[in-house]
Formats: C-alpha cells, sequence, structure tokens
C-alpha cells in the first residue's frame, strides 16, 4: 500500500505547491504576508461553482475563479494593500487577517454557511486502475492541472518582463526603483497574479473538498508551512516543499493517522533549525 | 433567611416527604426552600433572564450550527410572544416570557471546537449570570460544556449530540439531551438494513476519531453484526480532516461491500465525495447512519440516490405531526426561503421543554426544574409525545429512518428523503441498565 501513499503524497502535495505558490509569490516580492490567502481560495471555489452551476462546465467554473479572484486582488491592492507595503509586518497580518474575515463573512452574508455543491466535473469522475491499485482520475487530472499552471506561471516569471521585474524585485526592489521601473504597477499585478493563483486552487480543490466559507481556514495554515518549508520567496520551493509537505501527510497517516499534520510542523520546526531560509530559499532574505 | 417557624415547618414537611418517597432528605429540603445554587437567584432578579447559545457557525460542523441557531432565534421569539408551538404547550399557553420574565440571550461561536465553546459556556455563566445554556453540535464540544454546566450547577440542553457517552459515561445531571443517540440510530435501522440489503453484508466504516465517532460505530457494529453482516475494518480518521485520500485508499482496495459513513458536518461531505472519486460509492453500497444537516446539498442527489441513513426530525414530517407541520410554517416566515433541518428542531425542543418545566416548577431554581423534567411527564411537540428518562436524561422518542431520493423523485430543492419509517421509543431505547450513566448530585 506504501506506494499508494506516495501517489496520494503527489496529489495532494501538487495542490499545497499551487497554493503555495500564490503565497510565495507575494511575500517574494513585495515582502508582504497575506493572510487572506486562504479566503482567497475560497473566493475562487465559490465564483467557480456559482458558474459551474449556472453553466455545468466545470472549465467556465476555472476560468471564472481566475479571473474574478484576479480582479479581486487589483481591486484590494489599490483600495488597501497598496498603503501598507511600508508598515511593519505586525500591522499587514493584522489588515489582511482582517481582510479575511472580511470576506468569508460576505461569503457567509450572500449564500449562508450551508455546504454548497461542487460535484466532480464529468471527465474527472471514476476512478483508474494503475496496476493493482484504484485511484480517483481527477486527483491524477488535478496533478496534471497543477503542472500546466506551474508551467505557465514559470513562462510568466522567467520569460516575460514583467516576470524579469518580479524576480528583479524579489532579489532587490531598491535597486529596481532605482532603475525607474513603475513598480507600483508591477506591484498591483503581482498581488492579483497571486490571488488568481489562489482562486484557482480553490476551484480546482471544490470538488474534493466541502465547500464552505470557511474551508480556506486550513488552506492558509499549511501554505504558510509549505512556504518555510521550501524557502520563502522561491517559486521551486514552494513546488518542493508542496511535495514535501504531501508525502509527509500522506505517508505519516498510513501509519499513524494523528500525527499526519503534526508531523508536518514537525519537518517546518526541522527546517528552521537546520536551514532557516528553507529548502531552496536564498541565505540572507527574510 | 432566619429560622422562622413557617420554614421550619417546611423543612421538616420536605424532609417526611422525602424520607416517604426514598428521596435522600436534604435535597428536597433544599428544593423546598430554593437555597442559592449556580446562577440562581442571581440571574433571575430581573424583570428579564438570559441564556446562553453555543452554535458552531465556523468549522467543520457550522453549516448545522447555522441551522441551530436559526431554530434558537425562533424559540425565542415565540417564548417571548406567546406565539407558535410554544403556544401550543399547554403550561405556556396564553403566556409570554418564562415565568413572566422576558428571555434575552447571546449567541456564541463554539468554532467546532471543545475549548473554545467552553470557553463561551464559562462566560455565559459568570458574565451574563446565564440562568440555562444550550447549544453545541459535536459531541466532544457538548461533552465539554456538560462538565462545565454540572460544575457551575447551571442547567444544560444540549444541541446536537450523537455519542452514546452524552448520556451514558458523561451523563450529567444538568445536562439533557434530546437528539437520538448511537443505540437509537443504529437499533432504528438495524431491521430496515437487514430488510433491504439483507444478511450477508461486508461492511468497513470510516470513522471521525472522538467520542460521537466511535460511539456510532460500535452501536453499528453491534447491531449489524447480530444481523449476520461482517465487519471489514473500521477505518478511523482524525477530527476534522480535509483530505481523506489515505484513508479511502485503504477502503477502496477493501473487498468490502457496504460503506457505512460516520464522518459528520462537512467532513461527511468532503469524505464522501472523494469516496465517490475513488469509485468506492460504485462498488459498495453507502450508509450514512446520522445524516448531517446540510449532507445531502453539499454532495448532491447523484450520491443521495438510495442512501439509507435517519433523520433526528425530517421537515415532511409535517403531514404526520400538527406541531411541525406549525413549525416548519413559522420557521419559513421567520426565514423567508429556508427550510429547517434536524439542528433547528433541536434547538426549539429544548427550549420548549426547559420552558416548560420551569413554568410548571413554577421557580427557576436548578434542582427542583431538573426534578420537574426527570418526573417524565409527556410533552407532545414536533415528533408528537415526548419525554426525558430520570436515569439516564435521554429524551425518550421516537427516531425517523430515510433513504435519499433519486434526482426526478425530488419535488424542490429541499425533497432530499422520503422516511422510510418512524420507529417508535420503545423499539430503539437502550434498556437503563446498559447505559454506563452515573448520574452525579443535584448540588
Amino acid at each position: 500500500m506504501i506506494e499508494a501513499q506516495l501517489l496520494n503524497g503527489v496529489a495532494l502535495g501538487s495542490i499545497l505547491a499551487l497554493v503555495a505558490l500564490g503565497l510565495t509569490i507575494i511575500f517574494g516580492l513585495l515582502g508582504f504576508v497575506n493572510f487572506a490567502h486562504g479566503a482567497l481560495f475560497m473566493i475562487g471555489a465559490y465564483a467557480g461553482w456559482v458558474v459551474y452551476t449556472q453553466t455545468n462546465s466545470f472549465l467556465l467554473g476555472i476560468a471564472t475563479a481566475i479571473v474574478f479572484t484576479f480582479v479581486v486582488g487589483l481591486v484590494i491592492e489599490r483600495v488597501l494593500i497598496r498603503f501598507y507595503y511600508k508598515r511593519p509586518p505586525e500591522d499587514q497580518i493584522l489588515v489582511t487577517f482582517g481582510l479575511g474575515i472580511v470576506l468569508v463573512e460576505s461569503v457567509r452574508g450572500i449564500f449562508g454557511g450551508k455546504t454548497q455543491l461542487v460535484s466532480t466535473p464529468n471527465w474527472g469522475a471514476g476512478a483508474v486502475q494503475i496496476l493493482d491499485l484504484i485511484y480517483p482520475a481527477y486527483r491524477l487530472q488535478v496533478v496534471g492541472i497543477v503542472a500546466l499552471t506551474l508551467l505557465v506561471m514559470w513562462l510568466i516569471l522567467f520569460k516575460t518582463r514583467i516576470g524579469l521585474i518580479v524576480r528583479a524585485g524579489i532579489d532587490d526592489a531598491l535597486i529596481v526603483n532605482i532603475l525607474g521601473i513603475n513598480v507600483n504597477r508591477t506591484f498591483m499585478l503581482v498581488f492579483a497574479l497571486g490571488a488568481a493563483v489562489a482562486g484557482l486552487s480553490g476551484i480546482i480543490d471544490a470538488p474534493i473538498l466541502a465547500v464552505y466559507p470557511d474551508m480556506g481556514t486550513g488552506v492558509l495554515v499549511q501554505s504558510f508551512v509549505v512556504v518555510v518549508i521550501g524557502g520563502v520567496g522561491s517559486f521551486w520551493g514552494a513546488i518542493l516543499g508542496g511535495l514535501v509537505a504531501g508525502e509527509i501527510v500522506s505517508i505519516t497517516t498510513a501509519f499513524a493517522p494523528d500525527f499526519g499534520q503534526v508531523m508536518l510542523y514537525v519537518a517546518m520546526a526541522l527546517v528552521l533549525i537546520m536551514r532557516p531560509q528553507g529548502l531552496l530559499g536564498v541565505e540572507g532574505r527574510t | 433567611m432566619p429560622l422562622n417557624r413557617e420554614r421550619f415547618l417546611k423543612t421538616a414537611a420536605g424532609a417526611a416527604a422525602g424520607v416517604a418517597a426514598g428521596v435522600k432528605a436534604p435535597h428536597i429540603a433544599f428544593g423546598a426552600d430554593y437555597s442559592p445554587i449556580g446562577t440562581f437567584p442571581a440571574g433571575t432578579r430581573g424583570d428579564s433572564i438570559f441564556v446562553g447559545l453555543m452554535c458552531p457557525l465556523t468549522g467543520s460542523y457550522s453549516a448545522d450550527g447555522e441551522d441551530l441557531r436559526r431554530g434558537y432565534e425562533l424559540a425565542i421569539r415565540d417564548l417571548n410572544n406567546g406565539t407558535g408551538v410554544m403556544a401550543k404547550i399547554p403550561s405556556l399557553a396564553g403566556k409570554k416570557g418564562v415565568l413572566g420574565k422576558r428571555v434575552e440571550y447571546k449567541i456564541a461561536d463554539s468554532e467546532t471546537n471543545p475549548n473554545t465553546a467552553v470557553q463561551h459556556a464559562t462566560e455565559f455563566i459568570t458574565q451574563n449570570k446565564a440562568i440555562m445554556i444550550s447549544g453545541g453540535v459535536a459531541s466532544s464540544e457538548v461533552i465539554a460544556m456538560a462538565k462545565v454546566a454540572q460544575q457551575q450547577k447551571v442547567i444544560f440542553m444540549t444541541g446536537a449530540s450523537g455519542s452514546n457517552d452524552t448520556t451514558g459515561k458523561d451523563c450529567q445531571r444538568y445536562s439533557f439531551r434530546s437528539q437520538c443517540d448511537a443505540y437509537m440510530v443504529a437499533a432504528a435501522m438495524a431491521p430496515i438494513l437487514a430488510r433491504v440489503l439483507g444478511t450477508k453484508r461486508r461492511a468497513i466504516y470510516l470513522t471521525p476519531d472522538y467520542s460521537y465517532g466511535h460511539s456510532l460505530t460500535g452501536s453499528m457494529r453491534q447491531f449489524t453484526e447480530k444481523l449476520g453482516w461482517t465487519t471489514v475494518a473500521d477505518v478511523v480518521a482524525p477530527f476534522p480532516t480535509t483530505d481523506y485520500s489515505s484513508y479511502l485508499t485503504n477502503i477502496a482496495n477493501s473487498n468490502a461491500d457496504t460503506f457505512i459513513n460516520i464522518e459528520f458536518g462537512n467532513d461527511g461531505v468532503a469524505s464522501t465525495k472523494q469516496a465517490a472519486q475513488f469509485g468506492i460509492l460504485k462498488k459498495m453500497k453507502l450508509i450514512v447512519p446520522n445524516v448531517s444537516t446540510y449532507f445531502p446539498d453539499g454532495v448532491g442527489p447523484d450520491i443521495m440516490a438510495g442512501v439509507y441513513g435517519t433523520q433526528e426530525w425530517y421537515y415532511s414530517l409535517a403531514d404526520r405531526y400538527p406541531l411541525s407541520k406549525l413549525f416548519l410554517t413559522d420557521f419559513q416566515k421567520m426565514f423567508p426561503g429556508v427550510i429547517p433541518r434536524w439542528t433547528a428542531h433541536i434547538a426549539y425542543t429544548q427550549l420548549a421543554i426547559w420552558a416548560d418545566a420551569v413554568t410548571r416548577a413554577k421557580t427557576f431554581h436548578p434542582p427542583t426544574v431538573i426534578r420537574t423534567i426527570e418526573a417524565g411527564k409527556p410533552i407532545n411537540l414536533m415528533l408528537g409525545s415526548v419525554h426525558y428518562r430520570a436515569g439516564d436524561h435521554q429524551l425518550v422518542r421516537p427516531v425517523p429512518v430515510v433513504v435519499g431520493k433519486s434526482r426526478n423523485e425530488m419535488q424542490n430543492k429541499d425533497d432530499w428523503f422520503r422516511v422510510v419509517d418512524i420507529v417508535p421509543a420503545d423499539k430503539v431505547m437502550q434498556p437503563l441498565a446498559e447505559t454506563s450513566c452515573k448520574m452525579p448530585s443535584y448540588t
């Protein structure tokens, strides 16, 4: 059964990697701690659910989730977040924490606290046989969707001019400023991009999870752990961190279910002690 | 109060009556002159009283908690205005408030977390001088709050709690549970499962790792194994859990033909959706013994069709019980577009039974109110005639067994179930001697 748990770890880890990527992009470039990330994850699930239910097309749901959370990200950045870039981290944590509550309660106000139905899309229904193992088709597709998303994000971040500025910003925001690049607009786009990735992971995860207003709470905590393990602000770190976290949870759960989540924090503590910058993080950056 | 002639006689008479009835004399004596206990009489001096209500509005059981909250709001409105089902209870008819006092309340979010629930319950008692507390959805919350209630000597009418322990090894003098316990659920379902699915099934369980989960799995195993079913495995997952793949892998690759999912609330929804993705529901018959309020909405009709389970109360019972009909009508007037689910029913039932007992006892004095409830006078409510059993504080009540309708059979978006049977209390109650309840004292 160990190969089943390894496979579970990859499936779980790829979702964690995607969620963490949104967080790490925002944190990496803007140095901004976004505690509303879990709420954006939930908003993505709800936006996708609304359209999916109306049109019966999960792909349209995914597209809606991406666009909607991107726009929400833009708006939030302009009216709130940008005033907090120069404030201390505790202010950023408080304001995004509060923002998360406002977003969650708004959704609760509109749709109520009941659990909403997001069924597995037709093309993801059913299980497949891998050797002697039965495994859900959708979870394998999720790994594919995540891989595709990561590829797109990699192209944006590493092959475009915006990506160049982003990465330069991750390395040294001051120099980018001195070079006379409009970092403001880049910041706005980066924040919205991070939000859109959160929204995308929300709708991708919706057929697997129970869809309700608090669904992002646990996700927020896990993605912070992934970011810390992988290395703050590191693209490959988020992916490696996600996979490591997924495998840790899966394998521990197979032997001692109660310790699945605990081991995740043990791993994080170990990384913080042995390699504070994270597995793929760069030393000296905080 | 100085010891005067009147009090002396009262005490003496009480003691004599107590001895005659075979009850410890001091209890009657305390009861007769209502000595201070818990928040009594401090919490009853004004022209209003305070009740503290606990609903998990966030966390795994938040959908159930929201329904619970609506039930409380309707119940308190009806108590204060002398309307609705409350007005149909003989003792309360034509009265506003409880013993003429307006009922004030606060609703706290227990977050589906026993520690938070205990913290809020303690605040209700110490700061608001709550004369009664009620609520909780997870048995872990309810059992923790019941301990606080017993310690503080404040009556606790539980919210949703399905564990046998709530009125078993963790029973409390100050706590009363109206929901059917795990034993009742299993006892009600077993004959129907035997009829529909036969006596040769191989069952596998998915169990949340706390009192409720182990209790319901235990009772289901007890009754189904008696039928001749075998238990392939009991797969235990921590509470709460969001990703069940590790557990479902074991279930999917087992040789079971029946999947009994004990998970509840949003955990029930997530585990069942994931089980469907694993192909488990194609090769195994799904049974959900205790279907949480918004479970069907979360998993949808394709999964729900043909699923057997129980509902503490279901709105279509309005066809059989006049007060269910009144409850349903009033609820929809107060919350347009919303149909009450069973946690709302629990909220209303519990407040009704408490208000009736206080009114008949003519005092808020907790031991006296408890004795009035324990006397077991039947009260006609939404499930017909019900009453509390003195020995373990479990409500003696019927259990509705239901089966999920298919998409085509559903008449509206809340029409999830056909009621298969309403199994009467005498067929399902666990004999008192078999419960492990050792009832603590009144004082």
